[in-house]
């Protein structure tokens, strides 16, 4: 059992943990049959319960779980080979983005992405994914790179936004967001980004304009992470939960508002429960995507591009 | 000895009281304390005499201000949000939707209009900070975008005014991807040689300064504007230290290299003008066919 289950999780790990223990005296040589037959029965029964009906913020939750993989994960798992870039060759190298040349399955793609870290050391140096304004442009810089030598760029987002500091504000957070957003309008490669856990509002959308813009079934995406959301309107953010439901965060939500273009499918219990699996799903979806978009000419991508985003937005003229 | 350490609170962001002038003949200025006669305020356009003080303005006196004898023309005020979440916290959103049209008059917080300054034809757009704090949504992010649009079709300058606390989150995701489709905007103006004047008033946060406002051709700000990314309290919050002295007003941002110049209200239009005459001199012959070389009429 994972020291990092959730509390809504702590069944299915008990079950979980029930069969192990008699699968592993069945190995001893007595039979178990069907207590195993009976335990899968309720474990399968438990998980459709569970993740069936999951609020927004245990999705939230789950986007955020300790043992998902991470962009960087994702790399490991999908690409044939990387060579990291570092450096926005400004100010500083940013360990909260990590982004260089990648090959998926032969095929050269400009990969970039955000940085978490698993323990305390590595939180640290990567700022618990949080880029200070040399991450975005870093980031810029490697898309640039792509733009000139005809390399797709992708994007696999998993943040709880650009940092908010001293020194960030100092070095224009703003000012490098904002031109990430403008130059990503019209970089004449495809752009395809894929927020894979959280993808927290400013911060995430500075990686996440494309022209195919993709979610993981249990990933979240918000103009603003609930506990902030809920520090304003109740002074309190520890109502993050209730925050969740009307920020209408979900994977599913973007869809149906079709601000996102798919939604990638997880295994049961989350992307966290078989990490390979999920990073061929994900390669499968972003190969097909690259081959679509190969289709149109530069001039054609850029003109659905601008529209894509154009038509974002619910109004009504009276 | 805890009495040393006792947490010193957070100063109240200068601004948030001076949303509304109280009425009466006078007034004290939020910033010097000085008591100030109204009329003469007005005459001084709202600058503190004594302190420079800049008070908040409506999008209307700051159109009033900037354009030639304070004539314009509005555009698409037909626009009103809709409540695509049903997001409700202690109050709906369609509620706070009703309660600042009832306010301000206007129906979101963006004018988008058309008129002349110093005789040159162009778009502002200006934010109306006291409609739910000047924030983006949809239809604020659809106006900017046509009166982008707008001096893209008619090769004139651009200028938008901001006053803002940022995205608005009553509208979630569809806020956020305001940012995207703004910015695609100004990607497209300069593609187009269109010249887009940024001015940024107090304050321009968050969402609004992380796309459109910061990419300005030029960038101008009102003295002590806050400007920022992130709010002074949540960065306070993060680095568990005081902010510096001055921290996120226009004065810093110059400092830091972040915007190219502070202006006072009262030489505000004679500066555009300068800005204007440069971008529309009809002696430069490098811009290419495509550039804004119309723009001067009349």
């Amino acid at each position: 059992m994972s020291k990092n289950s959730l509390e809504f999780e702590k069944p299915i790990d008990d079950l979980l943990h029930q069969i192990k223990k008699y699968e592993d005296l069945s190995s001893g040589g007595k039979d178990y049959k069907a207590e195993l037959q009976r335990l899968r029965k309720k474990l399968a029964k438990v998980e459709k319960e569970v993740f069936g009906s999951l609020t927004p913020w245990q999705k939230t939750q789950l986007a955020r779980h300790p043992d998902r993989p991470y962009p960087v994960d994702y790399f490991n798992m999908m690409l044939d080979d990387f060579v990291e870039l570092h450096g926005d060759r400004r100010f500083a190298e940013d360990y909260a983005i990590i982004g260089g040349m990648g090959m998926l399955e032969g095929r050269p793609v400009m990969i970039i992405g955000n940085q978490k870290g698993r323990d305390t050391k590595q939180k640290i140096k990567y700022n618990f994914g949080m880029a200070n304004p040399e991450g975005y442009r870093k980031s810029l810089r490697l898309m640039k790179l792509a733009e000139k030598f005809g390399k797709p760029v992708i994007t696999i987002i998993d943040t709880p936004g650009a940092y908010p500091g001293i020194g960030a504000e100092e070095r224009g957070q703003s000012q490098a967001i904002a031109e990430n957003l403008m130059e990503m309008a019209h970089l004449q490669v495809p752009i395809i980004a894929i927020v894979t856990g959280e993808g927290g509002s400013g911060g995430a959308l500075a990686l996440g304009m494309g022209d195919r813009v993709l979610m993981l079934e249990n990933s979240v995406y918000s103009v603003i992470s609930p506990e902030s959301c809920a520090a304003i309107l109740w002074r309190d953010a520890s109502k993050a939960a209730d925050a969740a439901e009307p920020l209408r965060l979900t994977a599913q939500d973007a869809y149906s508002f079709k601000i996102i273009d798919s939604i990638i499918p997880e295994p049961t219990g989350g992307a966290h429960r078989d990490g390979k699996a999920e990073a061929t799903v994900l390669k499968t979806a972003i190969k097909k995507h690259l081959e679509e978009l190969d289709r149109f000419s530069i001039d054609e991508l850029l003109e659905n591009r601008y529209n894509k985003y154009r038509r974002i937005g619910v109004y009504e003229e009276q | 000895m805890s009495w040393f350490n006792n947490p010193k609170t957070p100063k109240t962001p200068v601004g948030d009281k001076q949303l509304k002038i109280p009425e009466g003949l006078w007034l004290k200025c939020e910033n010097c304390k000085e008591i100030l006669y109204r009329k003469e305020l007005e005459k001084n356009l709202n600058v503190c005499m004594k302190c420079n003080y800049h008070f908040r303005l409506s999008a209307s006196q700051r159109l009033g201000l900037i354009y030639d004898n304070g004539v314009y023309t509005e555009f698409d005020n037909n626009l009103a949000a809709i409540d695509p979440l049903k997001f409700k916290d202690s109050q709906k959103y369609r509620d706070r939707l009703k309660n600042s049209q009832e306010n301000t008059g206007l129906k979101d917080a963006l004018l988008n209009t058309q008129g002349k300054l110093g005789g040159y034809e162009m778009v502002i757009c200006a934010f109306e900070f006291s409609f739910m704090g000047g924030s983006m949504a949809s239809v604020v992010g659809e106006k900017l975008s046509r009166g982008m649009e707008r001096a893209i079709q008619l090769k004139i300058p651009f200028m938008s005014i901001s006053a803002s606390g940022g995205a608005r989150m009553q509208e979630g995701l569809f806020s956020l991807m305001q940012m995207a489709k703004t910015s695609a905007a100004v990607s497209a103006m300069g593609r187009a040689k269109i010249p887009f004047i940024s001015l940024l008033t107090d304050p321009t946060m968050g969402g609004v300064s992380a796309s459109f406002a910061m990419l300005g051709d030029v960038i101008i700000a009102e003295p002590g504007a806050l400007i920022g990314f992130a709010g002074p309290r949540v960065i306070e919050q993060t680095m568990k230290k005081p902010l510096p002295e001055g921290f996120q007003r226009a004065e810093f941002l110059l400092e830091h290299g972040m915007i190219d110049m502070i202006v006072n209200r009262g030489q505000l239009r004679n500066r555009l003008v300068q800005i204007l005459n440069f971008f529309n001199s009809q002696t430069a012959g490098y811009a290419g066919k495509d550039a804004c070389g119309q723009c001067l009429t009349v």
